[in-house]
Parts: structure tokens; C-alpha cells; sequence
């Protein structure tokens, strides 16, 4: 294999003339101008995993504020206020630096939601996974078309540095939440043109940009470039995942595109698509047309919305399916199910959006419709996950770092989304409706679902993608502590939410505490408050769990322990049947297939594993 | 191991990468042109009655346009069949025929663009409503607007309004919404009920050449630009994405037509992929200004 692999460097891309030397690439061509997959789909790994990081912090800073409400922020305090001006980081009573303001609170609250789902998490479950794993599963040299996959890797990380300089211009980022809701998101910073909410919409352009023009070689790849006998029935599960991701990149972010333009031209140009008419800001009549419809804005919003959900969760799915199979030692059970559940929700997925907007008074006729599809959908995606439990029944399972993540990701999956259901309901969404519930639910199906998957991904690809093995050790303590943190985390968010709490409140509720409103019958009690502070410190001990991950992950490109096979994990797929790490071109010969992805244990068999491509 | 399946169609799926890569960037255009259309609809059925503008674009101008383009729909198949049938001198004609056309549009659509931009609706204190043209110091002005009448540093004390002829327009929106607390939905409500055209006759009748208005007396000037209405918003909005499509696909021919062109030396068959793929996208042009010519100009 080795020695093979030396003559596929020779090999040259058709549709790209400047390449035709692979092995005099400069620096500048093979790291940071690469058309190969594997080198773009590690840019895209790093790169979202430096805004995960960033996200964080942003929401470690709004913590504080949460638990302490105007004290200042201990030890960064001071970089704050010289990043980000005086403005926006004030003094506390005793003179001490770092009290961020409402508006700094706010856009980091934007921020937060922005970064980690747009520039964090869907580039690293499609953009990094799907790219340096789809192509190698489905037997294919490369994506289908190389230049295009950089250009959007480009278009993301400009998209990524436009977000981040938000925060530097007068008047800071965006502050009306992820969602942008207008008018307040077009009358919030009237001040300064162009303004945070500007910035965000460029970068959300770019970044909508980088996902079509993915999500076109995506598919393009998966239907044109499988090897031969690769049909789709014998698809690996993440593949499919990847292929229904696709689709939902492809045709629902084109309506967020339309309604970035146009709020850009709300923003920009001073029209009123989302203002209606007699919008006073400040006292003062805003002196636009009106006749908008901030109706729409959220219809637009939603639409890509919901779907963006599944984009979230489906790469996830797909990452922990191939490793339960792999440490379970057991072919999947309920294949076809799976993958028609994960097509059916794909379909389902483009009408259920406005269940997010059941108070905004657009009639009971059409929530209860939206009520009903969003009942339907939590039936395919209850499917997948029983599939995964019966995967592990009577199976031999082995208990390494990327297997526990997994594992942890079924029931964090499952808090999460059976959270969701009271949701889905608009009788009992009236209730829950923006408090700490909302937050508490989709965090459960974000945080430690689908990142616990990318970090299962993570531990179980590095040894293909570097040729060393992640510590074990560390990895496991790693894996202890951000599962004990997450849960202390999410889970009394529940309570604050079911007591009431108010998911946007800068203060952490003091306002509408027992202690400010004795006579309130409603007010928010003391441990209801107090539940602020666990969380907080919480939350601090999830930032120092992550410190063995970030040292074992370089630590580990240098000095980790060298893999003795290709086939380290003792797969059945493709990904595992090319050199390590795979050369430009990935295959000396096109494979090919002759069995399904999950052949494990299969009775007399030498090996408790048959590769795909093995006669 | 070389990508597949670039030039020659994959048996089973009997399409080569590129064509399948194109109708599923069509597919995601259908959806980004289908949320405007949507909005368009939405907007429109929410606006008051009088807010929604009839005639203010040229329907002459407009179905000429759709004949340019409707034109090169046919020679831009003339130029891949050209090919197919290996005659590249009737390919370089068909292209550069849809290349010309594709410019003519462009230009027939900013002269319609820069007619909006010299052309004005005008509410004065007095209540008179009217659309025109405006002349500064013997200039016709462009894009002025009551803020900048009053700029600071840059007041225009007064401005010649040559207002349009009866009837021509009905519908423009009289003035920016200004509720003041309270009284605001009354006075709203007291504009709304007086019917556009009439107050537009009236001033029409009274004044059918220039009329000299004082800038302190103006309560509402604006340009047809996206600020003046939501119907301009939109009109712009999705006029001006469509001519965006139009010239992108126009400086891909052009490169096929002229540097491209070598690779019909080399690989014949990849350049009538290219052609093909290219020719793909400009029919989607094509049928998008088939649904904006009578949505916008007849509807």
C-alpha cells in the first residue's frame, strides 16, 4: 500500500493546469491554496474549531454577567475594555475594570448563537468531516470539483473574519440576537451606518455563499463519484447523512440569502421590507416609507431555520453510527430504516419551521398545522436512535475515547430532543416560550449531542488523517469531565425555564427576583437565581476540561503514539482501505465494492471484520 | 487516481459532473428567486390599498427587453448545436449573438434604472401629491430626497418641479408614515382615505408646466429608489439581482467566446460541456425574467 501510494502523486487533476507537479507544491499551494480534500477539510477542521473555542468564550464573559450581575469580569476584564472601548466595558462600584454593558451583553449573545452554529458547528460536521471522510468512504479520488471546494472553504473563512471584525467597529457586532428578528434588528444601532448588523449580513452572505457551493459538491461527489459495486443501499450511514445534509444546505439557505439582501437594504439603502408602516424608535418617527412586514423576516429566518437543525445534528448522527458499529463490533441494526428515516427527514424538515413562531399571532389554523408536522418528524428521528440502541445489544463493545463519546451522545441526544416536544406543542410553548427551557432544550441537542460527536469524529479520524493515535488516557479524562460539566451546565437551565426565566435577561432575572418584587406572586425565588452561579462555574469547569483535549490534539500530531495498519480501528469501510495518511488522488487502484458498510462478526469469517472492498 | 466522470457521463446516471453540479446550483437559485417572488407576494397582499403602484414602468420597454432575451434563448442553443454538429464559425456567431443580446439588456434595463432615478414623488405641506421631475439650477437632479434638500452646508432653498401629466401613475404612496403619539393613527388614517389620483389630478390640473417649490414647503421628496416604496424595494431588489445573473452569465460566455474558445482545439468535448453547462444557466436567466416581466410590469 506504502509503496503504491508514491505512484498516485504522479497522477494529475484534469481541470486544474497549474498542478501538474504535486510533489514541488510550495508551502502556499498545499496548506493554504489546497484543492485537495483532505488538506481543505482540515482547514475547515481547525479553523471552526478556533470559532468553538471563540463562541465559547463570548459565552463564559455573558456568564459572569449572569451569576454577577455589574460586578466586573475577574482577569479579562481589563483586555475587554482596551479591545472593545469604554463603551461597551465600564467600571464597577469599587472601581474595578471589566463590567460589560447591555449592548456588549447582547452582542454577545448574538455572537454566540452566529459563531457556534454558522462558523463552528456546520463547518466542522460538514465542511471538515464531509470533506476529508465522504470522498474517502465513497471510494472517490478527491470531490468532484476540487477548485470550487477551496473557493468555498475561502468564502467561509472571509465570512468567518467579516464576524469577527464586527466586533471592532464603532457601535461593536450585532446585537438582536442570532435570529436577527427585524426592526429591531434594522432600528438597534441607528447611531453608526454601516453598523454590527451590517457586518453580520455580509458575513452571513459569504457564509451562505460557502454552504451552497458546498453543498453542490457535496452531492454532485456522493452521486457521481462512487467506486464500482458502491450502490447506494451499500452507502456507509455517514455518507448518507453527509448526501440529506446537502440538500438541506442547498434549498433552505438560499431564503436566509434572499432575506440578508434584502434587511441589507433595509440596513443600507433605507427601505422597509421588514419595517411596517408608523415605526417610532426613541420617541421619533422613523423616517422610512414602512408598509414592511416583520412577519416575513421571520418566516425567511425560520424557514432555513428549522432545517438548519438537521444540518446541525444529521453529520452527528452519521459520525456516531459509524463508530457504534465499529466498537460494537456489530453491523448496524435497521439500515434501511435509518437511511429512509434520514430521508424523511429531510422532507419533513421544510415544514415545520414556523412551530418557532407560534406567538407571533399568525393564527391557530396555521400553528396547528406546523404543530402536527413537527409531531410527525420526531417519529423518523426517534427511529435512528433506536436503531442505535439495538446496534449495541449482545454486542462486544469496546470502551476507547471516540466509542464514549458516542455512547454519550445517545441519551444527551435524547434529553434533547424529547425537551423538544412540549415545544412543538403551541398550548405548552406559550409557557416556555423564550425562557431558559428553550435554551436548555436545544443546547442538549447541540452541545453534548452533536459536539460530542464531532469529538467521537474527532479521536476516531486522527489516526487516519495523521497516522498517530490520540493519548487515551487524556482523552477519557477529557470525555469524564465535559460530560459531568455539560449536564451540570444544561440541566438546572431546565428548572429556571419551567420557573419562568426569561432566556434574554441581562441582569440573570434580578429584576423579576422575589427579592426586588416581594409581592409578586410570580417573581423568580432565591434558588431559582442562585441555580445562575452553579451554572456559571459550571460552565468554568467545562472551559479547563477541554485544556487535555486542545494539548492531546497537538500534542498528539507530533508525538502521539504511531499506528501499526492503515486499518487501526479494525473497519469495514472504505476510509480505512487507503495509505495512511491518504496521498493526493487517496487510491493507487479505484476500488471496488463488493458487500454492505457494516460486515462485522459476520459467522465464519477469519476476522470479525470484512472490509468492503474484500471479496 | 484522476476524478472521474469529467468529460464522459457516468453510465448509470448518464450525466457528467458538471451538468449534474449545475441543476443542483439551479435547483438552489430556483429557491433564492422563489423566497423573493415570495416576498414580493406577501408584501404586496399586506399593503394598504394605496400603497402599491400601477404603470410606473415602461411595458414597451419591458417586452422589448423580453424579446432580447427570449432571442438569445435561441442562440445560445444555435452556438452548443453549432458545436455539436463541429461547425465553430457558426459557434463563434451564435455565441457572440447571445453575448450582444445580453449587453442590450443590460443597457435597456439602466436606461429604465437611471429614468427612475430623475423621477420624483413630491407631498408638499399643503397636502398636494405629486410625481415629476425635479431641475436644480437648471440640472435635472438625480436622487435627491428631502433629507438632502436640508443637509447642512448643502441646502437647496428651492428647486423647479415639472410635474407629470394626469393620470399617468396612480397609486404612488403619498407620504412617510409620521404617527406622533397618539394623534398619529388619526392623521394616517385621514391621508389613506383620500384617493391618490385625485389629489394627483388636481395638482396636475392646477400646474401642467414647471412650478418653482420652496424646499421649507416640501414634506416628502423622493426618487423611484428602493427607500421611496416597498414596491421599489422590491422592483430594484430583484430587477437588480436578476441583471447581476445576467451579467455574470455574460462575462462567462464572453470567456468561452473569445480567450476559452482554445480549448475547442485541445478537448472538443469539454468545451461542449462548458457550453452546454453555461447555456444551462442562461436558460434559468431567461425564465427568471419570464416570471419578473409580468409580475412586475403587467400585474
Amino acid at each position: 500500500m506504502q509503496s503504491k501510494s508514491h505512484d498516485t502523486h504522479q497522477h494529475v487533476d484534469q481541470s486544474h493546469g497549474h498542478d501538474h507537479h504535486h510533489e514541488e507544491l510550495g508551502f502556499w499551494k498545499k496548506y493554504i491554496f489546497s484543492t485537495d480534500h483532505k488538506v481543505i477539510g482540515i482547514q475547515y477542521g481547525i479553523t471552526a474549531l478556533a470559532f468553538l473555542f471563540f463562541g465559547f468564550t463570548l459565552m463564559m464573559v455573558m456568564r459572569w454577567q449572569l451569576a454577577y450581575p455589574g460586578k466586573a469580569v475577574p482577569i479579562v476584564g481589563g483586555l475587554l475594555q482596551k479591545l472593545l472601548g469604554e463603551e461597551m466595558v465600564g467600571k464597577d462600584a469599587l472601581g474595578h475594570i471589566g463590567v460589560i454593558s447591555p449592548d456588549l451583553y447582547n452582542s454577545f449573545g448574538a455572537m454566540h448563537g452566529t459563531i457556534m452554529v454558522f462558523l463552528a458547528i456546520v463547518p466542522l460536521a460538514f465542511g471538515a468531516f464531509g470533506n476529508f471522510v465522504t470522498p474517502l468512504q465513497i471510494g472517490a479520488p478527491d470531490m468532484a470539483f476540487p477548485r470550487l471546494n477551496m473557493a468555498s472553504y475561502q468564502a467561509y473563512f472571509l465570512g468567518g473574519v467579516v464576524m469577527f471584525c464586527s466586533f471592532f467597529i464603532p457601535g461593536g457586532a450585532a446585537k438582536s440576537g442570532w435570529t436577527s428578528y427585524s426592526p429591531l434588528a434594522t432600528v438597534s444601532d441607528l447611531g453608526h451606518r454601516p453598523n454590527g448588523q451590517t457586518f453580520w449580513l455580509i458575513g452571513m452572505v459569504l457564509l451562505i455563499s460557502s454552504s451552497l457551493l458546498g453543498a453542490v459538491n457535496f452531492i454532485t461527489t456522493i452521486i457521481q463519484l462512487r467506486t464500482k459495486g458502491l450502490n447506494w443501499m451499500r452507502l456507509p450511514f455517514f455518507v448518507w447523512a453527509q448526501f440529506v445534509t446537502g440538500f438541506l444546505l442547498l434549498l433552505a439557505f438560499p431564503p436566509l440569502e434572499a432575506a440578508g439582501i434584502l434587511q441589507l437594504m433595509d440596513n443600507l439603502l433605507g427601505t422597509s421590507f421588514f419595517l411596517p408602516s408608523g415605526l417610532v424608535v426613541a420617541g421619533k418617527a422613523l423616517g422610512v416609507s414602512g408598509g414592511g412586514s416583520p412577519l416575513l423576516w421571520q418566516h425567511l429566518f425560520w424557514f432555513l431555520g428549522h432545517p438548519e437543525v438537521y444540518v446541525l445534528i444529521l453529520p452527528g448522527m452519521g459520525i456516531v453510527c459509524e463508530i457504534l458499529c465499529n466498537n460494537s463490533r456489530k453491523p448496524v441494526w435497521g439500515y434501511k430504516s435509518k437511511v429512509y428515516s434520514a430521508l424523511a427527514i429531510g422532507f419533513i424538515s421544510f415544514i415545520v419551521w414556523a412551530h418557532h413562531m407560534y406567538l407571533t399571532g399568525m393564527g391557530t389554523k396555521i400553528s396547528t398545522f406546523f404543530q402536527t408536522t413537527t409531531m410527525i418528524i420526531s417519529i423518523p428521528s426517534v427511529i435512528i436512535l433506536t436503531c442505535f440502541f439495538i446496534t449495541l445489544w449482545g454486542g462486544s463493545i469496546r470502551f476507547n475515547t471516540p466509542m464514549l463519546f458516542a455512547l454519550a451522545f445517545l441519551p444527551m441526544f435524547g434529553i434533547g430532543g424529547l425537551t423538544g416536544l412540549p415545544l412543538g406543542f403551541n398550548a405548552s410553548d406559550i409557557a416556555l416560550h423564550d425562557s431558559y427551557y428553550v435554551i436548555a432544550h436545544f443546547h442538549y441537542v447541540v452541545a453534548p449531542g452533536t459536539i460530542f460527536a464531532l469529538f467521537a469524529g474527532v479521536y476516531f479520524w486522527f489516526p487516519k488523517a495523521t497516522g498517530r493515535m490520540m493519548n487515551e488516557f487524556w482523552g477519557k479524562v477529557h470525555f469524564t469531565f465535559s460530560f459531568l460539566f455539560m449536564n451540570l451546565v444544561f440541566m438546572p437551565m431546565f428548572f429556571q425555564g419551567l420557573a419562568g426565566m426569561s432566556r434574554r435577561m441581562y441582569d440573570g432575572g434580578a429584576t423579576y427576583s422575589l427579592a426586588s418584587n416581594p409581592d409578586s406572586i410570580a417573581a423568580l425565588s432565591s434558588s431559582v437565581i442562585g441555580l445562575n452561579k452553579y451554572i456559571t462555574h459550571a460552565a468554568y469547569g467545562l472551559a479547563l476540561a477541554q485544556i487535555p483535549f486542545i494539548i492531546n490534539f497537538f500534542w498528539s500530531i507530533k508525538k502521539g503514539k504511531k499506528v501499526t495498519s492503515d486499518n487501526p480501528w479494525n473497519a469495514t469501510t472504505l476510509d480505512w482501505q487507503t495509505p495512511t495518511p491518504p496521498p493526493h488522488g487517496n487510491f493507487a487502484t479505484e476500488p471496488e465494492v463488493f458487500r454492505g458498510p457494516y460486515e462485522y462478526s459476520v459467522p465464519g469469517h477469519p476476522t470479525d471484520f470484512t472490509p468492503q472492498n474484500q471479496k | 487516481m484522476d476524478i472521474p466522470y469529467t468529460v464522459k457521463p457516468r453510465p448509470d446516471t448518464g450525466l457528467y459532473n458538471a451538468k449534474v453540479g449545475i441543476w443542483l446550483f439551479l435547483a438552489s437559485e430556483v429557491m433564492l428567486f422563489g423566497a423573493l417572488f415570495s416576498s414580493y407576494i406577501l408584501l404586496r397582499v399586506g399593503a394598504e390599498k394605496l400603497e402599491w403602484p400601477h404603470g410606473v414602468l415602461n411595458v414597451y420597454i419591458g417586452t422589448f427587453n423580453t424579446f432580447v432575451l427570449i432571442s438569445s434563448s435561441i442562440t445560445v442553443v444555435m452556438a452548443w448545436a453549432s458545436l455539436k454538429m463541429n461547425n465553430f464559425r457558426n459557434f463563434k456567431i451564435f455565441q457572440g449573438l447571445t453575448i450582444m443580446c445580453a449587453f442590450l439588456f443590460l443597457g435597456v434595463k439602466s436606461y429604465e434604472y437611471s429614468e427612475k432615478f430623475k423621477h420624483y414623488t413630491l407631498v408638499l405641506k399643503d397636502g398636494r401629491n405629486m410625481t415629476g421631475h425635479v431641475e436644480v439650477n437648471g440640472k435635472t437632479a438625480f436622487f435627491l430626497n428631502d433629507v438632502k434638500l436640508n443637509a447642512k452646508g448643502h441646502e437647496i432653498p428651492e428647486f423647479t418641479f415639472h410635474p407629470d401629466p394626469v393620470n399617468a401613475i396612480s397609486n404612488i404612496p403619498l407620504e412617510k408614515t409620521e404617527p406622533t403619539a397618539g394623534k398619529g393613527e388619526a392623521a394616517k388614517g385621514e391621508a389613506k382615505t383620500e384617493p391618490a389620483h385625485e389629489t394627483h389630478a388636481e395638482a396636475g390640473a392646477a400646474h401642467h408646466e414647471a412650478m418653482v417649490i420652496k424646499s421649507s414647503d416640501v414634506k416628502r421628496l423622493s426618487a423611484f429608489v428602493p427607500a421611496h416604496s416597498t414596491y421599489f424595494g422590491i422592483y430594484f431588489c430583484i430587477t437588480g439581482l436578476h441583471g447581476l445573473h445576467v451579467l455574470g452569465g455574460a462575462i462567462v460566455m464572453f470567456y468561452f467566446w473569445m480567450p476559452g474558445s482554445k480549448m475547442w482545439r485541445t478537448e472538443p468535448e469539454r468545451f461542449i460541456n462548458r457550453i452546454e453547462v453555461s447555456g444551462l444557466f442562461w436558460h434559468f436567466v431567461d425564465l427568471v425574467w419570464i416570471f419578473l416581466f409580468p409580475v412586475l410590469y403587467l400585474l
